[in-house]
């Protein structure tokens, strides 16, 4: 009974917020939305352009930016946590990191990973320092700032869920009108240099639309977190294509999709923060699409069995041929077939069974099968590849006849037509015709 | 400001925990992998936040066990994505560590009743107050952190001279080490369980803030020094020590400058740890810019000072017995180097005596007539190569022989000249004799 209630308040939560029953949660949903969207497309450029940590230390370097923007504001005597002069101090602060790592990258011997890891840890250490200065400030009640770090999706206002709109939409316009470019740019940097692109001032519009990202996800999700809605969407796109349209648009559905699931949940479930819960959803995705995604583990590994399953089967049939062609007998015995190769009984059995199931062999009866119609034609053709093969090795690649059955045996089930065409071109064999063997079969284990 | 106790703890807390990070951040750095620091360093809050509630107890060991756990499950599961998903390694450290950042938080914020864990304190850390939390050692009050650290240190130095051939060989090549029967891949496990339980010891006292920059940046600055791997070493726990004290001075005095009381130590160790890697890029020894720019510089006036006794060789060799010397005016315009460049150039061939400023121009000396002629000579036998040996045309060769004739050695011009036989270049100008 007790779930049953906690169950029905949690829906009657979910439900209002998935109906933007809430005014506060309206404007949370949508500016993690755009968020999300935004930073899942300008991540897919980044991260084919390798340059994922790069965002790394673009995120931690907007704190002293942010820190000497309120400093500035307050000199001047303005309210010194005007949103807007805060993210432009934050957005000069993150183009000058990655200044920074240019030039260590250029002049010296670091690589960019100590470049990236240097200028990440001194301009995070130097936004601490002025945040311990700013607290002392009269006007600065810092508390404000400190927020950066760790973000605070639900204090949002319309204000600041107007603003994270209006620039993800900049962006992704910005994305759509260079998307050409800056593909070329991920995929062949020095072809587009060739060509005459302008590569720097590519490479220069990616990290300001980068640290634009990373400015308007800072105040939501917190410095750290920024760098995740960059990197997983992304990196989860690519697991489903390769294709620089689908990646974009799919790194940012993912995006928009996490932020938006995120909202709802943090929403929904008390004591739960929306920025670590919308990289955990986007973790969740990432990770799903890692075992189950098209480039993941799953579809991989079962690839890799049909293959070799296939290759099994082609195993058995080939044999079936060979003992068909010197016994001149349509029944084979299990024992012959067993024979013909290094396979153990249960192996033969196995792949035999799946034989019978894809319909290439009958058993007759016991241990007696047979090849069916078209079993005969898939061995003709598998026994045909094979020879051609051999003929190929022994006559135009000089290798002794004895020798070309092994080489064969693995390459017979991977040549396509246009490649049997021209072998038999080059050996003047006749289509269809299969061609004698030009070594000894012995019925005793063909394959050594 | 007087310097008291506190503050001497404070600069030795903050230097064994710098030298502790450093030593593996050296390897890091070597290795190419600075980032794992990076990512290690965030997954120690998860890493806390899950032994405290696994174990339901905040013991330090207990932590130090789970964040150690957590380091080496972090190390596998970039591993993992890296190798599964055919990840980019940046962007694999990318998802785990900030996945795990995100996990540490929220657990941290479920829990938030119980656990005395504050996210504040992991990132900065409070070295100011580590002072006051004491223990016992040997009939010393010592600080805390300052036992912990030196653990952690001593622990990674005692690793690090057992292991020293191991560490060393793996760290510049992998295939070579696997081939000699060492395990490169155990190595870097070692180095990142290692590296992960210096961050949780560290953490504690500086804040990860301090952890990323020590563990990067001094093996990072003394890579720069020095291209020896034990002297790196050692300029690394110098580093380290240094940034930790120049960071708490900075902090004390810096902010009464601009009229502020105090500032975070940890964050002033980070950035001077900063200052001491700019000195280092300016100032090494072999890799420094002021060296490189100092050797281009050199290089630059050599050349334009040949070319001006170059310059005046010709004008003698076709001008009229008593025509006027070039005028100053004449070589600076010959020259096609910037203002600055053509004063040191004139200088320095004045000072060596091989150029004359006379009222009516400028004029070879002796000693500068016979330089002269070599380079000369030089240019000459190259052109004469450049068009009889590789069959260039004779207008097109100018200017290979311009740039040849400044790195042209003694050897070098003699067989040269064996080639030659005419005496003259494709222009039909005289080659001249060597001098003696």
């Amino acid at each position: 009974m007790m779930l049953a209630t906690a169950d029905a308040t949690w829906w009657e939560a979910f439900e209002r917020a998935l109906l933007l029953r809430d005014a506060n949660t309206v404007w949370v949903v949508l500016g993690v939305l755009a968020l999300g969207l935004a930073s899942g497309s300008v991540g897919a450029f980044l991260v084919l352009r390798r340059r994922a940590l790069t965002a790394d230390a673009i995120s931690h370097a907007t704190l002293p930016g942010i820190a000497v923007a309120f400093m500035v504001m307050v000199g001047m005597g303005l309210a010194g946590k005007s949103m807007i002069g805060l993210l432009v101090g934050a957005y000069i602060a993150g183009l000058l990191a990655m200044a920074v790592i240019v030039l260590i990258q250029r002049t010296t011997r670091l690589k960019d990973d100590a470049a990236i890891g240097i200028v990440l840890s001194v301009f995070f250490g130097v936004g601490i320092c002025m945040l311990s200065l700013v607290q002392q400030m009269p006007a600065g009640n810092a508390a404000g700032l400190e927020s950066f770090i760790f973000g605070k999706a639900a204090a949002m206002l319309p204000g600041d869920a107007l603003l994270i709109g209006i620039v993800s939409v900049v962006i992704m316009l910005t994305l759509a009108i260079f998307f050409k470019e800056l593909g070329v740019l991920c995929f062949d940097e020095s072809w587009a240099a060739a060509r005459g692109w302008p590569v720097m001032a590519l490479d220069f519009l990616l990290t300001g639309l980068v640290a634009l990202v990373t400015v308007l996800a800072i105040q939501t999700v917190g410095l750290v977190l920024a760098i995740a809605l960059l990197i997983i969407p992304a990196s989860t796109a690519l697991l489903w294509s390769r294709r620089l349209v689908v990646v974009v648009i799919g790194s940012a559905l993912v995006g928009g999709f996490s932020a938006w699931l995120g909202a709802m949940l943090s929403a929904t479930i008390p004591k739960l923060p929306t920025g670590p819960i919308i990289v955990l959803v986007c973790a969740s995705l990432f990770f799903l699409s890692l075992f189950l995604g098209r480039r993941g583990v799953l579809p991989r590994w079962l690839a890799r069995r049909s293959l070799s399953r296939r290759v099994d089967r082609q195993h058995v049939l080939r044999a079936c041929w060979e003992i068909i062609e010197s016994s001149d007998e349509e029944d084979i015995s299990m024992g012959d077939l067993l024979a013909k190769r290094s396979w153990s009984e249960r192996e033969l059995a196995t792949v035999v069974e799946r034989c019978m199931r894809a319909g290439t062999i009958e058993r007759i009866d016991g241990d007696i099968v047979r090849l069916t119609s078209e079993g005969r034609e898939r061995a003709r053709r598998v026994v045909r590849n094979h020879r051609l093969w051999e003929a190929y090795l022994v006559h135009h690649a000089d290798i002794a006849p004895s020798h070309v059955d092994r080489d064969a045996d693995a390459i017979e089930h991977i040549l396509d037509e246009d490649l049997v065409k021209s072998l038999e071109q080059l050996l003047g064999a006749s289509a269809g015709e299969v061609p004698r063997s030009p070594h000894a079969i012995n019925g005793g284990g063909g394959g050594a | 400001m007087t310097w008291q106790l506190y503050d001497t703890w404070v600069v030795i807390t903050g230097a064994l925990c710098a030298m502790a990070c450093a030593l593996p951040g050296a390897q890091l750095v070597l290795r190419r992998r600075s980032m794992m620091g990076d990512a290690i360093s965030h997954v120690v809050l998860p890493g806390v936040a899950i032994a405290f509630l696994v174990t339901a107890s905040n013991d330090p060991y207990v932590m130090l066990v789970g964040a150690v756990i957590i380091g080496v499950l972090t190390t596998l599961l970039i591993d993992l994505v890296q190798r599964a998903g055919k990840t980019e390694v940046g962007a694999s450290m990318g998802i785990v560590f900030t996945a795990l950042f995100a996990l540490g938080l929220v657990l941290i914020r479920k829990a938030a009743d119980d656990v005395h864990i504050d996210p504040h304190v992991v990132i900065y850390g409070s070295i100011e107050l580590s002072y006051l939390d004491q223990i016992r050692l040997l009939g010393w009050e010592v600080p805390r952190g300052a036992v912990v650290n030196g653990a952690a240190l001593l622990a990674n130095g005692v690793l690090f001279l057992l292991f020293h051939k191991e560490l060393k060989i793996t760290a510049f090549d992998e295939s070579l080490a696997a081939s000699m029967g060492f395990r490169p891949r155990l190595v870097q496990g070692v180095l990142m369980a290692m590296t992960a339980a210096t961050a949780v010891a560290a953490f504690e006292t500086v804040g990860s803030i301090l952890v990323v920059a020590m563990i990067i940046i001094p093996g990072a600055a003394a890579w720069l020094l020095t291209d020896r791997y034990g002297h790196m070493l050692l300029w690394t726990l110098l580093i380290a020590a240094l940034s930790a004290l120049l960071g708490h001075v900075a902090a004390l005095i810096v902010p009464g400058w601009i009229g502020f009381e105090g500032m975070s130590t940890s964050g002033s160790m980070a950035v001077m740890a900063g200052v001491l890697f700019v000195v280092a890029w300016a100032c090494a020894p072999q890799h420094g810019l002021i060296v490189r720019f100092h050797r281009r510089v050199l290089l630059s006036r050599r050349i334009a000072m040949e070319d001006i006794l170059g310059l005046l060789y010709r004008y003698e060799e076709e001008a009229k017995q008593d025509a006027a010397a070039l005028t100053v005016a004449d070589v600076r315009e010959a020259l096609s180097v910037s203002h600055v460049m053509a004063a040191l150039a004139l200088r320095g061939v004045r000072g060596a005596k091989q150029v004359q400023f006379q009222t009516g121009g400028v004029r070879l000396t002796e000693d500068g007539r016979v330089a002269a002629q070599a380079l000369v000579r030089t240019h000459r036998l190259w052109e004469r190569f450049l068009w009889e040996r590789l069959g260039l045309r004779a207008d097109h060769i100018h200017d290979t022989a311009d740039r040849l004739e400044h790195f042209t050695s003694e050897e070098m011009a003699q067989e040269l000249a064996q080639l030659d036989d005419a005496g003259e270049d494709p222009h039909g100008r005289p080659i001249p004799p060597a001098g003696e």
